[in-house]
């Protein structure tokens, strides 16, 4: 009953959605206010209709109902009651209508919370947000539909793949969705700013808080996953420029040029119909994204629906949505008003910069992940891009971009005074070419451009710290003064201190794992001894242990440094009998310094018994990939907490967080 | 006279320009060593590539091949039911890695021994890597059966 009740609450859902795709845009061409106030409540719904939907396919695998196909397939009665929940969107069909059901609350929000917003264009935005919710919504019904029954009902179910048991992985998609989608709304405000055919700097400031909140969700979502691929893939790596996770980065690439190009927009009034064109993209890329991922059209670790029916129907909606678009904004575009003018120099061509580097950033990922299906296509030719391809193309354009990152926030609006801005940061260069030097002469191995990475985040780092302690006068006025101008310096200021400086931590990270990185394999009997980066390791042997719905074989690794114990390190062998699979869960010790990390597995053939092949790997700053990615979290929420995108008030006073440090 | 606002936008014009240029560069030498071919079996044995490529190779593990050679190496070979290669590799294989399943291997054929740097196995029971299905069926030898059902599980049923 609760299933079809779901079933029934989703079909409604359609029909609502449709009719707030017609009403309300309807009535914004013909001024009918009535027609376009109904947004709201249609918008409020759906988004209970699909909320009962999701709530009713949740109760089914909480309760275990097998009765239902999706629960069958991914869930089983033994399963931890976290992991039963969490299955809900483990599967295709649930994913897809977790993917509506953010849809559906980021459009209600928009209904209910966007009180100040033009109630024309909140009409057309809210129309162009349920077009989308319909082609979701009709896909999901006609190929999809998670609340198929089975008869006769199975005893117990196939169990969710072992390797999505975790906590991590179970906050992955509904993060990572939440930015997705959340660039949905920042989609649907462009649309409806083409149709309306003006940009003004409100439309920004609306438009702002949308995209960072998205881009935060992103952020957290692409960390989580990575975090997930480094403890329980056993690989010890955490990015792999795998298809997969490469459309995620690409919308957050290309988000965070969003994010700054708004600032321009909603400051300036210029980069109008570039941010319009970005909001654009970045939607696009992400139903790219739900594209590949649900097609399985690209070879992946990650690939776990091969359909090319369904990869047919969201290849349909995606030439709609992005044709379309693109097609109104060729119209449309060209009659916008330039905006202001700003000398090369100056805070517009900093983020001209960065615009222009991300947006080719993007371009690169984009073309290392689609280039194998465009050979495909053409010449038939399989070939695979591997990590040596964006090694090669991505970071020397993220490395410029770093640098510019560092000068950036010190420029002032429409014309900056560069020796000026130089003069501030000349301790900053000092010390960047020191600890360069000093790098250069501690590398042992290791590639040289690692080295001059290193030197560039701890440029960013620098300047970062340095921009912000001169907003707050600090060592410049009284310790008092510096801390009441901390408290009066606009949050979304704080918010890119902290934001630059994660990424700065995260730089630290990447090029500290990657380029120093220690690694062994070998097969390990009881007593087998490995040294790895000055640590002595033992094997001792393994222990067997029961878990709730797998047997563990648990291997025991002494760590001895100088002689003295430091710690026990026992990565897991899992066996699922239901799921007949296998997994490994590696021992990590996290220091501040690096990462000791571990895995083991039996030998695949049976003239081994008694050994096991152990990996260990020595990984140096690791931990900091995280931290980085933390405060860049933080650094988002704390700028979305910001009084002036909170109120959303059109006051236009000289605003702080604009008021340029130069003229000081 | 070019007014102000013009020359900044051919001046912004120029500067994508540039970028879209070094963009293109970067690349095309990126793809020089970036990408990697995939081959079958068959294909491997009728033409061998120079051991300086890396390529890949796919197909399924030949029952009671696996063997495990010195202190960390692991050998088997990988078949399309037509042709045989032989493959060493030094490190964890991944958890899904068996006799009789797929598997696609990264590296390079040295002395007609494939000297693997990477493996994938199939990541969970639904999943088959395409490449390999294609090239099993240009042997005959992949009669979609058990995984063919599979790989559509979840589909209408």
């Amino acid at each position: 009953m609760i299933p079809e009740i779901g079933q029934f609450a989703l079909t409604l859902a359609l029909m609502t959605a449709v009719v707030q795709g017609i009403l309300p845009i309807w009535g914004a061409a013909r001024n009918n206010a009535v027609w376009m106030r109904s947004a709201t409540p249609s918008a409020a719904l759906q988004c209970i209709l699909i909320a009962i939907a999701f709530g009713a396919l949740m109760r089914s695998f909480v309760v275990s109902d097998f009765t239902v196909v999706n629960v069958v397939e991914n869930s089983n009665s033994l399963k931890p009651m976290l992991f039963k929940v969490a299955g809900t969107w483990g599967s295709h069909e649930g994913s897809l209508l977790l993917w509506t059901l953010i849809l559906a609350v980021f459009g209600a929000a928009v209904a209910l919370l966007g009180q100040n917003i033009p109630t024309s264009l909140k009409a057309r935005t809210l129309s162009v947000q349920a077009w989308i919710s319909t082609g979701f919504l009709s896909f999901m019904l006609f190929t999809s539909n998670p609340f198929d029954r089975i008869f006769p009902a199975p005893l117990d179910g196939n169990d969710l793949n072992p390797l999505l048991q975790d906590v991590g992985l179970a906050m992955h998609p509904p993060l990572l969705y939440i930015g997705y989608v959340g660039f949905s709304i920042v989609f649907s405000f462009a649309v409806a700013a083409l149709i309306e055919g003006r940009v003004d700097p409100a439309w920004a400031r609306w438009v702002r808080p949308w995209t960072l909140a998205a881009w935060v969700a992103l952020t957290g979502g692409i960390a989580l996953g990575s975090w997930w691929a480094y403890y329980e893939l056993g690989w010890g790596g955490w990015w792999f420029w795998d298809p997969v996770e490469n459309v995620s980065f690409m919308p957050w690439l290309l988000g965070t040029a969003l994010l700054h190009s708004a600032v321009v927009t909603e400051k300036r009034g210029a980069f109008k119909s570039w941010t319009i064109l970005l909001a654009i993209l970045t939607f696009s890329l992400s139903l790219l994204g739900t594209f590949i991922v649900r097609s399985g059209l690209l070879t992946s670790v990650h690939a776990f629906a091969v359909d090319p029916e369904r990869g047919a129907y969201i290849l349909g909606l995606l030439v709609l949505s992005i044709g379309g678009s693109l097609t109104l904004y060729a119209i449309r575009a060209p009659k916008m008003d330039p905006g202001g003018l700003f000398a090369p120099v100056s805070r517009e061509g900093g983020l001209l910069i960065n615009n222009l580097l991300l947006a080719l950033a993007t371009a690169t990922v984009l073309f290392g992940t689609l280039y194998p299906l465009f050979l495909e296509a053409i010449t038939g030719d399989k070939i695979s891009v591997g990590p040596p391809f964006f090694n090669a193309s991505f970071i020397p354009i993220m490395l410029p971009l770093v640098i510019v990152m560092g000068v950036g926030p010190f420029l002032s609006w429409k014309r900056a005074d560069l020796p000026g801005v130089f003069d501030r940061l000349k301790w900053v260069i000092v010390i960047t070419l020191i600890s360069l030097l000093v790098v250069w002469y501690m590398q042992t191995k290791g590639p040289a451009l690692a080295v001059l990475a290193m030197a560039i985040a701890v440029w960013l780092l620098l300047a970062t710290l340095r921009e912000w302690s001169l907003r707050i006068k600090l060592g410049q006025v009284s310790f008092s003064e510096s801390r009441d101008r901390l408290r009066r310096v606009p949050r979304s200021s704080h918010g890119m201190t902290l934001a630059h400086a994660g990424l700065a931590v995260c730089i630290f990270g990447f090029v500290g794992s990657s380029a120093w990185k220690s690694e062994e394999v070998l097969f390990v009997e009881p007593g087998t001894q490995i040294e790895i980066a000055g640590f002595d390791v033992t094997f001792e042997g393994t222990e067997r242990v029961q878990g709730p719905n797998y047997v563990a074989a648990v291997g025991v690794l002494r760590v001895m440094r100088n002689g003295r114990d430091v710690t026990v390190l026992r990565p897991e062998r899992r066996t699922y009998p239901v799921a007949q699979s296998q997994t490994t869960e590696a021992a990590i010790r996290s220091t501040p310094a690096g990462d000791l990390y571990a895995s083991i597995t039996e030998p695949a053939n049976e003239d081994a018994t008694g050994k096991w092949t152990l990996r260990i790997l020595y990984e140096p700053l690791v931990g900091l990939v995280w931290l980085g990615s933390l405060m860049l979290v933080l650094g988002g929420l704390t700028s979305l907490t910001d009084r002036r995108l909170r109120v959303g008030s059109p006051k236009r006073k000289i605003p702080v967080a604009t008021a340029p440090i130069a003229g000081e | 006279m070019m007014t102000l606002k013009k020359r900044r936008r051919i001046q912004v014009i120029v500067l994508a320009f540039v970028a879209l240029g070094i963009a293109t560069v970067l690349i095309g030498y990126a793809l020089q060593d970036g990408i990697n071919y995939f081959r079958s079996p068959t294909q491997v044995t009728e033409a061998p590539p120079p051991p300086s490529e890396k390529f890949r190779i796919g197909g399924l593990v030949t029952e009671n091949s696996i063997r495990t050679v010195g202190d960390a190496s692991v050998a088997f070979s990988v078949t399309d039911g037509n042709a045989t290669v032989p493959v060493v590799y030094v490190g964890m294989l991944p958890d899904l890695f068996e006799e009789g399943q797929g598997m696609i291997g990264l590296g390079s054929l040295v002395d007609g021994t494939f000297q693997a740097t990477e493996i994938l196995a199939k990541h969970d029971e639904n999943y088959m890597p395409a490449e390999v299905i294609e090239a099993l069926e240009a042997q005959g030898v992949y009669q979609g059966g058990r995984q063919e059902t599979e790989i559509g599980a979840g589909n209408d049923s």
